[in-house]
């Protein structure tokens, strides 16, 4: 039942960020806004007990809801087929220096913080 | 075996064929997974795509009939974008106390992942809309549509760059931050997970969880504020250029 209330809570959340994204044209879309919105709400313990619930199971099984968009790679196979090579040497590489930057700006700071 | 035909033809049509697969092959893909030790190669989305797009091919279902059934998970995205509000409510501790490294963090690698990709797609040859779609694939994938169409992308691609990128990620992630001799201890674990959820979002977090408690929370963490940081910064470029 508690998760079940967390679901409800999240989809709320979610609902009225659309709402405001679309209805005030603001530059984030819905499931951020509810995201920010639920932050705000989580300091209430009967709103954080159900969400906690809800979103451990959601959250640990989050590889999961990437499955149908990722199959989705069958249906630009024209696309791939042409440009395929150039697209994953790009992604894997930005990816890379992603990765890389983050992890070296957050080892440099951290010296910083403790001098 | 005319029958056999006809029952297949029915079922294959129905959406309880594309949720079912999804689940079955995903499962079977994680026990393999957890079978071979979590091994990075191992990954149950990059398996689970693999064997799903197979499928399909094999058995001549085309993509929207199998998603008839698939989005009914597709569709639990944006409540986990939602979700992500628990880690960061539960890490707000730490958020609090290195508030302006983590920010400057995931800002300047946000930046850097981003804008390489769209430099390199540029230096590539790559046509506009596939450089576009690129922009906002370390985001999670709903995210990542949203932006690509905003900024004249194609939102299917840029949802196909964002899972890649998460692979990529969740593959490659261990094996550069040991090279770059990042420690294994709290700073560590803290500095390993927060790159992971900047550069590889959802399937990055997901791979740092499984590796470690506190670098997958901080993956969570980052994961949630590139998702506000990407929405407000790149439509926002792109509409000063």
């Amino acid at each position: 039942m508690q998760s079940l209330q967390g679901l409800a809570w999240l989809l709320a959340m979610q609902s009225l960020g659309e709402l405001l994204s679309r209805g005030g044209a603001l530059p984030f879309p819905g499931p951020v806004i509810g995201m920010l919105l639920l932050l705000l709400a989580l300091q209430w313990s009967w709103v954080r007990e159900p969400v906690a619930a809800c979103a451990r199971f959601l959250l640990s099984h989050l590889s999961l809801l990437f499955v149908p968009v990722g199959v989705g790679v069958m249906t630009h196979l024209g696309l791939l087929g042409q440009y395929g090579i150039r697209m994953l040497a790009v992604i894997v590489l930005s990816t890379w220096i992603g990765l890389i930057v983050t992890v070296l700006v957050l080892k440099a700071l951290k010296k910083t913080d403790h001098a | 075996m005319p029958k056999f035909v006809e029952l297949w033809v029915y079922l294959s049509a129905t959406p309880l064929f594309g949720l079912t697969m999804t689940l079955v092959v995903y499962v079977l893909a994680q026990a393999l997974y957890a079978r071979l030790n979590q091994a990075a190669w191992a990954n149950p989305v990059l398996w689970s795509v693999v064997c799903l797009a197979s499928l399909l091919t094999l058995t001549g279902v085309d993509y929207p009939t199998y998603f008839s059934g698939a989005q009914f998970i597709h569709f639990l995205l944006g409540p986990a974008v939602v979700a992500l509000a628990w880690p960061l409510w539960e890490r707000r501790a730490a958020l609090r106390l290195h508030w302006r490294a983590l920010l400057a963090a995931a800002v300047v690698g946000g930046v850097a992942a981003s804008g390489s990709a769209l430099l390199l797609g540029w230096v590539f040859g790559l046509p506009q809309a596939v450089v576009l779609s690129l922009a906002p694939k370390s985001v999670t994938a709903p995210v990542a549509m949203g932006i690509a169409d905003k900024i004249g992308g194609i939102p299917a691609l840029a949802a196909v760059f964002a899972v890649v990128t998460g692979m990529v990620g969740a593959l490659s992630g261990k094996v550069l931050f040991d090279f770059l001799k990042i420690p294994t201890d709290a700073h560590g674990w803290m500095a390993r997970g927060f790159s992971m959820g900047t550069a590889a979002h959802g399937i990055g977090a997901a791979r740092a969880l499984q590796v470690n408690a506190d670098a997958g929370a901080f993956a969570g963490l980052a994961l949630g504020l590139q998702v506000v940081l990407a929405s407000l910064l790149i439509p926002l470029i792109f509409r000063l250029f």
